[in-house]
């Protein structure tokens, strides 16, 4: 499938050209045999595992540590967009208040650990369960409303957390909690204040969950989510269960979320409820939309941006969130379906299918005719 | 608690017909670009953020120290004006440049939402980088006194709740600002194109509306109701900062959606709503609480009535 020829204004050229590469990486991709995709496999494994080395970090990183920017926020943004993704880019839930179950996973590690002397590896699965747990209990009422009802009450639901956990003395109040307990040494390894440690940690945990999530992908869950994405009132006439299937997504991109939040906290020592305002929430969200939601390279790619192009122009100091809001806009009006969607996404956006699409979306006469593909 | 409960009702309810108001002015942005364009317009809250700094503006170059009489009623005029002709061109503007591009490539409703936080944050930063500290000469992220425009008489007392001035100023104008845009919506021909617009977009446009020209019109009303807002915003609280407008956009979406949103009647239902029960909620739980109670009570409501209270659309504004 070669690019689409553009004509028209220099908008619509610009658009092209950004999204000229994405395409053609991805449609190499799809044809790409087993061997192939296992060696970019291998080769992208051995770059994250030789990407802390000082080599790259003078490149990457000249004003700030490489090693602990790859811990954070690079390595808890992806870990974070791959959760999101499932929520928001396979079953199609916008949830504006993902950073609740962040907040979740890492005041249970914190609380756990200074007040009742947990450790960090049992607490790592109560985390995600209680993250879970949380997101099937916000989810279970809310899901039966529709899309823009669920933003708001996610987003709700990312202040209430936030606003308990300033109110609630005995997690910290506003004060917050410390010192949170790092985990305990693992092969021989120490987890101290060396960010290496910790990096290789949160590695270990990106690789797991991507497997988690490409396999969940191509279940019938994922099948599944699809659907619900696509047409939701379809897929329940075609007898998917619809808000099981729903709140099975929120549930599991919940638990993700947790997880992040414990392994993010067995760092950092102290945590306060500002480490999780809502701002936060709309950067991932962005990373994930601006990468292309649903598919897996994408989100990757949009959350590594995200998270680095704001240290790496450290330069700017102030002026950097001023240029990330106008990079926002400035990308959606380029390539709103994100630099590297997925295949059926995009053919998604060809169809402009009903519901997904803003309102008063009568085609413009001015504008090149949409094409179909099949 | 019952004692507290009485004793504070009357003051409660005052203020919470106060931010109400607030609430339900800003809402009708929301509402508005939500019924026709079905996207949640989240930099709103910065346009409403804007039109405090042009109230403390026009405060600054007029200076008029506190009012009272005819001279208040010319004074709140002009801030009115300038308020809302700063908010809506803003609104505008933000239109045309975040969401006209993605609107013409029919984006999905995600990839709007990213731009309309994309263009808050960069509203937000805007100000508190630049306007401010060029405009105002003043610290950029520190909150700025609005200086006082009108003295707080008590005007009367109703169940031991005292009744001020600056009350009744805000109650009158949001209800009077509203009237209005009811009845422009209701019986005007632009409103029949909003209306028209927000029912079946398609089949507006056949009948000859334009579609560019409505959606324009419509980011304009919101915006200079949210200017409204501002003023009585900035004459009620005094203070004003940079990231103003991201608690109360929040809230005045929440009341929108309380009320059935793309929902005239409903926003400001909605509105005063909320207003009242987080303050009555307020007596309970402490202040603290008050966003959570906001927050709880728009869940319980979605469960058991998902159209909020008066339904949703804006083609049945007329009720």
């Amino acid at each position: 499938m070669s690019p689409r020829p553009r004509i028209g204004s220099p908008l619509e050229r610009a658009r092209s050209a950004v999204g000229g590469l994405g395409d053609t990486v991805r449609d190499w991709w799809a044809q790409a045999s087993r061997w192939q995709r296992w060696v970019v496999y291998l080769l992208l494994l051995l770059l994250a595992i030789a990407a802390p080395s000082p080599v790259i970090g003078s490149f990457m990183s000249p004003y700030t540590d490489w090693t602990s920017l790859l811990f954070n926020p690079i390595g808890t943004y992806i870990l974070l967009a791959i959760g999101l993704n499932i929520v928001v880019g396979h079953a199609g839930l916008l949830d504006l208040g993902y950073v609740a179950f962040f907040a979740i996973g890492a005041y249970t590690l914190a609380y756990l650990g200074v007040k009742h002397g947990f450790t960090f590896w049992p607490t790592l699965i109560l985390g995600m369960v209680l993250a879970a747990v949380s997101g099937v209990i916000l989810g279970a009422p809310t899901l039966r409303l529709r899309g823009d009802y669920l933003a708001i009450v996610t987003l709700g639901f990312g202040e209430i957390v936030r606003i308990t956990a300033i109110n609630t003395n005995e997690i910290g109040g506003a004060r917050g909690l410390t010192p949170v307990p790092h985990p305990p040494d693992l092969l021989g390894v120490e987890f101290l204040l060396d960010p290496l440690p910790y990096y290789y940690l949160v590695l270990a945990m990106i690789v797991l969950a991507i497997v988690f999530s490409l396999r969940l992908e191509r279940s019938r869950v994922g099948r599944a989510w699809t659907a619900i994405r696509e047409d939701e009132d379809a897929a329940e006439l075609m007898g998917v269960p619809t808000f099981k299937f729903k709140l099975l997504a929120f549930a599991i991109g919940a638990m993700i979320g947790g997880l992040a939040g414990v392994v993010w906290s067995g760092k950092v020592i102290f945590i306060a409820p500002t480490n999780f305002p809502f701002i936060l929430s709309a950067t991932i969200l962005a990373a994930v939309l601006l990468g292309g939601s649903g598919n897996m390279p994408g989100v990757i790619v949009g959350a590594f941006l995200i998270a680095w192009l704001p240290e790496r122009f450290r330069g700017f100091a102030d002026y950097r969130i001023l240029v990330f809001g106008a990079a926002l806009v400035i990308m959606m009006a380029l390539r709103p379906q994100g630099l590297l969607p997925s295949r059926r996404r995009s053919a998604e956006m060809a169809e402009h299918s009903a519901g997904s699409a803003m309102g008063a979306e009568v085609a413009d006469p001015g504008a090149a005719p949409v094409e179909v593909r099949k | 608690m019952l004692n507290d409960f009485i004793q504070q009702f009357g003051p409660s309810t005052v203020g919470g017909l106060v931010v109400g108001s607030i609430y339900a002015l800003v809402a009708l942005g929301y509402t508005m670009v939500y019924g026709v364009l079905r996207l949640i317009n989240f930099a709103h809250s910065e346009i409403f953020m804007i039109g405090t700094f042009a109230t403390l503006f026009v405060l600054s170059l007029v200076a008029p120290g506190p009012l009272s009489g005819l001279a208040l009623v010319g004074m709140l005029v002009l801030l009115f004006v300038a308020a809302m002709a700063i908010s809506g061109g803003a609104a505008v503007l933000l239109e045309l440049l975040a969401y006209r591009p993605l609107r013409k490539r029919n984006a999905p409703r995600l990839a709007a939402l990213i731009s309309a936080i994309g263009a808050s944050v960069f509203l937000q930063e805007l100000f508190a980088l630049v306007v401010i500290p060029d405009v105002f000469n003043r610290p950029g992220r520190i909150d700025a006194p609005v200086p006082r425009l009108l003295d707080r008489d008590t005007v009367f007392t109703v169940f031991g709740a005292e009744v001020k001035t600056d009350h009744l100023v805000i109650i009158i104008s949001a209800v009077v600002m509203m009237v209005a845009l009811d009845q422009l919506v209701v019986r005007t021909r632009i409103g029949r194109g909003i209306r028209a617009t927000a029912q079946d977009p398609e089949a507006a446009v056949l009948m000859g509306v334009n579609i560019d020209t409505i959606v324009r019109l419509t980011f304009l009303l919101g915006g200079a109701m949210a200017g409204v807002a501002a003023v009585l915003y900035a004459l009620e609280f005094e203070n004003i900062s940079f990231r103003i407008g991201f608690v109360l956009g929040i809230k005045a979406f929440t009341a929108a959606v309380l009320g059935g949103i793309g929902n005239i009647r409903g926003a400001l239902v909605g509105g005063i709503a909320l207003g009242l029960v987080e303050n009555w909620g307020a007596i309970f739980f402490g202040s603290q609480w008050k966003d959570v109670i906001a927050f709880v009570i728009l869940v319980v409501v979605l469960l058991f009535r998902p159209t909020g209270i008066l339904g949703e659309s804006l083609q049945r504004a007329r009720a």
